[in-house]
């Protein structure tokens, strides 16, 4: 018999995992040339804290995006689920299951309503949640003036600033949150029919999976994951902000999601690889601060680094599929 | 005995265009059943009803005697209907066993079990008599005959009752068709029934019990296999009378000048080919599938080049490392897959048929333009004009707009892959006599044809390839057995003694 | 009569837009008349010219298969070069035009060759140029800009021919003139691989079509409507840090609202234009409305989902639709 292989997903994983150890390697070279210790705990604690929020992001961005979807309205509705948990919370722990379980619904519903506008009424997922997050913004700008709501004091001590030695108890979580998507695409139909519904949707109701109730889920899960990222911010800043979208979370999430090797185009791809993804940014910009290097010419490093991250790899992915040309379906419906 | 299913009047139309009327069908088990038609004749769409992939507008279903109306493929899995669809059905970036288990994944508390999707794929391969198959082989890196028993085990994997494959053999050489052969035997023999759609007659009289005709999504008639015959079956498919299947060559023409020399070329893939096409002359390729027939066609047009040897056209040698290279030198090739390769099928007719004036300055002109719809009329195209989008063409149209385009070019050697595959008995035919005409004009025509009957026919002369080389080569008209033992390696090439390894 | 059917068939998938272009117009109407006067008239066409140009540099990289997000931040990089090196010189406007003319080309160049050459997906390719000239830019001029756009580089943005009447501003013809051009580039045998390009790469390839170039080209095209659209902007709004921010999203809804499809080989580059005509009139309409600002972003969402919903019903072809992201 044929010996079991675990699928070769895993090998593009190593090879991000290497990018990342490359990037940490280079980045503390860099550090020390200038004098400084990239390794010291300060700075591990920096770039830690830093993988969180993007982290849950990027999460929930992965599943959507590998069942060829997209989430723009991730930053929208974190900001909005920092308000809900904040004003919820007014500032009694008493108060932190019921905010935290309002955030999910408020943050679940409303990924449910991207993937009902995507999977129903067939928008294009890049308008579709363009559109979400206009609607949001709107109702944030008219709602909320400014800061509202009060975090406990002890939620934001757990969430926003305990550490396990130099691991913020948020990245723990976000890891947590990983393992358990990472889980969830391997180990369960729904997680499974995501790369079906990403490789090609039409050969995937054909083989009888239910195509909109796992871009459904996908959405979900998106909107939850930006939920969590909400309460973050929240236990962060020690109230709800508003203008915590102006930061372009999204984007973030989006890159971080493709330097972890996912194919934009969906169908291939994991959260392992974004984990890593996440980090690679995560270091950067701890490197970038530590330097001091000037703000603007951090912009336009990521935008560099992003580039030629994804061209590394981007020839590889796309050559095998290349090579098959004569594979009628795929080929045919991938235009 | 009540039949397993019975399909009453059924209607289906897409976008107000009737394309199925009052439809009857009854399948009984145990039985193969073929259900035939020209291209458009609505068989697929039929198919695609029963497996709940389309819903019909009116009609009943009716399985082992129970009404069932399907409104999604897993409805249609769970009440035993399993299909193999015309377009291929699997995820190329997946497994061999996870596509085969697709949409129904075995689960060991409540998580995918990867272990027995991995065995029980292996043990269906088995049964199906594949050895050389591994269910952890990537899909996308498969021949099309692997991908296509891939597809075969996926519809088995259900345990359904009734199974539709819709051209199954339409990617299968004539060795897997017999493996296919043996598996609906063995369906028959479990009591298992088949709906089994295909445009080649033999397989559907040594395989068939019943034969249901369509015609411009009506039914014509469903009768026993043994009750018609082939002719019959081809005058009321097509409404009527198909005389020689093959047309004669033109009489006391020789062949000309040599338009396409290939000389001693290889690439990754082949080797050693030596190949002249003259003016006026077909030149068929015969072989097992990955014997490396498209192979030899890629690497001419400049897809896959040669990496060794020379070709010369027209006796200038030329070095052709791009498609655009192949086109100034005056070659075009129809490729095997025409949705994926041949045509922009949101684009119009027209659009497609001066695609290949568009994209080189050196080809264009207006004269060639101009000529472009009398190269689609006298194809026969049948369109609702010049501006209707590709995709809703018929498979037999489309392949007429993908030859039309390379027609426009002009040019001195023709490439045909596979030019019939999918295609209706009447436009095959159609398509046969254009490709005599192409060569009485005097192009060189290079024809490659999973079917052996259509090189034999249709070529002058044909070089058979195993295993990346040219094992022999026989004139035309040459006899099946002569060709099969060339393909298969039993006969070898008289010099084979000279050459190295 | 076979025109007759063509104009049929070329408005079956953008209908949605003039639609909602002539709903639009008509709410206004209601509300305000006197809009329709031509003072009035012009002044929106000018202040909607720019979007209606970046539509149709836009339109080109989307039929073709791409996504260019840089847009904005190349209008944005183009307006405040303009103020640094023309410094308020007059003498300095048409070197200075050339200088963004060849900046803009460049950085649709490249944009083209790492989409096409380093197959990276023109969403990252495009999102990090976006990350590049926002950073470079600021950079440049130490995060504030700096100088002054001289009177005749503002000319075209602002001013116009004097008739009688009215003034029929430059804005206005620049737009028609892009617009016609984009119209007939599409008729060319160019505009014809770019769609095919868009629709089958593959099938495109074997008929010997240069994919990557016209991709590439596409991009260039991008980058010098963006570059019109900066002189444009500038002119008619001056400089400052916020010029062009988040365009490029404006520029994409115009573009799909047009009824072309992302991913490409969809769609005609006049509805692509009547979509961003649509938009200006949407914000003009907002403006006629009094609506709060702060709820116009939520109302221009449901909007524009609604159309797009719309148009997705009374599209064909349910087989062949998808909801694909343009790599
Ligand atoms: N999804 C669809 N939308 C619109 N028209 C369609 C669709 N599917 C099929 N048709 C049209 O319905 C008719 C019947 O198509 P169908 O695929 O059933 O034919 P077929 O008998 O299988 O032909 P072939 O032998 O070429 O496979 C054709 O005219 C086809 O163009
Ligand atoms: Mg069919």
């Amino acid at each position: 018999m044929t010996a079991f292989t675990p699928r070769p997903r895993i090998g593009a994983t190593v090879a991000i995992y290497l990018a990342l150890a490359g990037v940490l390697a280079v980045g503390g070279a860099a550090v020390a040339a200038d004098g400084g210790n990239l390794f010291a705990t300060a700075h591990l604690v920096d770039m830690l804290t830093r993988t969180s929020l993007t982290g849950f992001l990027a999460i929930g961005m992965t599943l959507v995006i590998l069942c060829r979807s997209l989430d723009l309205s991730v930053g929208y509705t974190a900001a909005l689920s920092s308000l809900v948990a904040a004003t919820t919370m007014d500032g009694q722990s008493g108060n932190v299951p019921l905010a935290v379980a309002l955030v999910l619904l408020v943050s679940g519903l409303i990924g449910a309503a991207n993937g009902a506008i995507v999977a129903f009424l067939k928008v294009n997922p890049f308008i579709a949640t363009l559109g979400t997050g206009l609607i949001l913004k709107g109702y944030l700008d008219t709602e909320y003036k400014g800061p509202a709501g009060d975090v406990p004091f002890a939620f934001q001590q757990a969430l926003g600033y305990t550490r396990f030695a130099f691991i913020p108890v948020s990245t723990v979580v976000m890891l947590a949150v990983a393992a358990a998507a990472v889980w969830f695409l391997r180990s369960t139909r729904t997680g499974h029919h995501m790369y079906a519904v990403g490789g090609d949707v039409e050969v995937a109701r054909m083989s009888g999976i239910r195509t909109t109730r796992v871009l459904l889920t996908a959405h979900v899960l998106c909107g939850m994951s930006a939920g969590l990222a909400g309460l973050l911010l929240a236990a962060r800043f020690g109230t709800g902000s508003a203008e915590a979208y102006t930061n372009l979370y999204e984007l973030d999430a989006i890159a971080a999601v493709v330097l972890g090797g996912t194919l934009l185009l969906g169908g291939k791809g994991g959260v392992a690889g974004t984990v890593a993804g996440v980090a690679i940014l995560a270091v950067l910009d701890t490197v970038f601060n530590v330097m001091q290097i000037d703000p603007f010419a951090k912009d336009v490093l990521r935008g560099v680094v992003i580039i030629a991250a994804v061209a590394l790899y981007a020839r590889r992915q796309l050559d095998r599929t290349a090579r098959r040309p004569r594979f009628a379906a795929a080929a045919g419906r991938a235009s | 005995m009540t039949a397993l299913l019975n399909m009453r009047g059924i209607d289906k139309a897409f976008l107000g265009v009737p394309v199925l009327s009052a439809v009857d069908l009854t399948v009984s088990r145990g039985e193969v059943h073929a259900l035939v038609g020209e291209n458009g004749a609505g068989k697929s769409t039929l198919m695609k009803i029963l497996a709940g992939v389309h819903t019909a507008d009116a009609g009943t279903i009716e399985l082992d005697g129970r009404a069932v109306s399907f409104t999604h493929p897993a409805a249609a899995q769970r009440a035993g209907i399993a299909s193999v669809f015309q377009e291929f059905n699997l995820l190329p970036e997946l497994t061999v066993a996870e596509n085969v288990h697709l949409g129904h994944e075995p689960r060991r508390r409540g998580a995918i079990d990867r272990r027995a999707m991995h065995e029980t794929t292996a043990a269906a391969l088995a049964d199906l008599g594949v050895a050389d198959l591994s269910p952890a082989a990537k899909v996308g890196s498969l021949s099309v005959a692997h991908q296509q028993i891939t597809e075969i085990a996926k519809a088995l994997s259900h345990g359904a009752d009734l199974i539709c494959m819709d051209e199954p053999t339409a990617a299968l050489a004539d060795a897997e068709v017999a493996l296919l052969y043996r598996l609906v035997q063995r369906l028959r023999e479990r009591g298992v029934a088949v709906l089994y759609v295909s445009h080649r007659l033999r397989e559907i009289f040594d395989l068939c019990d019943r034969i249901t005709i369509l015609k411009d999504g009506r039914l014509v008639e469903s009768v026993a296999t043994a009750d018609i015959t082939p002719d019959e079956l081809v005058t009321r498919m097509v409404g009527r009378r198909i005389e020689a299947q093959f047309p004669p060559r033109a009489a006391g023409t020789e062949p000309g000048e040599v338009r396409l020399r290939i000389d001693g070329c290889g690439n990754d893939y082949v080797d050693g080919i030596d190949l002249e096409v003259r003016a006026g002359e077909i030149v068929g390729l015969a072989g097992l599938q990955g014997s490396g027939r498209t192979e030899i066609a890629e690497a001419v047009f400049g897809i896959t080049p040669f990496t060794r040897g020379t070709v010369a056209v027209d006796g200038r040698p030329v070095r052709i490392t791009r498609p655009r290279k192949a086109i100034a030198a005056g070659i075009a090739l129809v490729t095997e897959d025409r949705k994926a390769q041949g045509l922009a099928l949101r684009q119009s007719v027209k659009a497609n048929a001066r695609m290949v004036l568009d994209a080189n300055a050196r080809v264009h002109s207006r004269r060639r333009l101009a000529r472009i719809d009398g190269i689609l009329s006298s194809l026969d195209l049948v369109a609702r004009g010049g501006d209707q989008e590709v995709q809703y063409l018929s498979g037999g149209n489309q392949q007429k707009v993908v030859v039309a385009k390379w027609l426009a070019a002009e040019p001195g050697v023709i490439v045909l892959d596979e030019p019939t595959r999918g295609i209706d008995v009447g436009a095959k035919h159609k398509l046969y006599a254009v490709i005599r005409s192409l060569a009485a004009e005097g192009l060189a025509v290079l024809l490659i044809a999973s079917e052996l009957i259509e090189v034999i026919g249709l070529a002058d002369r044909i070089a058979v390839l195993h295993d990346g080389r040219i094992a022999g080569e026989l004139p035309g008209g040459a006899s099946e057995q002569e060709v099969m033992a060339y393909a298969t390696g039993r006969r070898r090439p008289q010099s084979e003694g000279t050459q190295a390894e | 009569m076979t025109h007759v059917k063509r104009l049929g068939a070329a408005l079956q998938g953008a209908g949605t837009v003039f639609l909602l272009l002539a709903l639009v117009f008509a709410l206004i109407l209601a509300i305000n008349p006197g809009f329709f006067a031509a003072p009035s008239l012009m002044a929106f066409l000018k202040q909607a010219a720019p979007l209606v140009i970046l539509a149709a540099g836009q339109y080109f990289v989307i039929v073709s298969g791409n996504f260019d997000l840089s847009v904005g931040a190349l209008v944005g990089a183009q307006v405040v070069i303009a103020a640094r090196l023309i410094d308020g010189e007059e003498s300095r406007t048409v070197p200075v035009m050339l200088v963004m003319l060849a900046f803009g080309i460049g950085v649709g160049l490249i944009n083209g060759l790492i989409t096409t050459v380093l197959k990276v997906q023109s969403f990252i390719t495009t999102l990090g140029m976006l990350l590049v000239l926002y950073g470079a830019i600021r950079l440049w001029t130490g995060g504030a800009p700096t100088g002054a756009l001289s009177d005749a580089f503002r000319t075209p943005g602002r001013l116009g021919i004097q008739t009688p009447l009215f003034q029929i501003p430059w804005a206005l013809l620049i737009m028609i003139g892009v617009g016609a051009g984009a119209i007939a580039l599409m008729r060319t045998r160019f505009g014809r691989i770019l769609m095919a390009s868009g629709d089958n790469e593959l099938a495109a390839n074997r008929s010997g079509a240069r994919v990557d170039t016209v991709r590439t080209a596409a991009f260039v095209l991008s980058g010098v409507s963006a570059t019109i659209a900066g002189i444009l902007i500038g002119g008619f709004a001056g400089v400052s840090a916020q010029v062009g921010e988040g365009l490029e999203f404006t520029v994409i809804t115009a573009v799909v609202l047009g009824g072309v499809a992302l991913g490409g080989g969809r769609g005609t580059a006049l509805a692509a234009m009547a979509g961003a005509l649509a938009i200006e009139a949407l914000f003009t309409l907002f403006n006629q409305m009094a609506l709060p600002a702060t709820l116009r972003p939520a109302v221009q969402g449901v909007i524009i989902i609604a159309a797009v919903a719309y148009a997705a019903r009374r599209r064909i072809r349910p087989a062949l639709q998808s909801t694909a992201t343009p790599s």
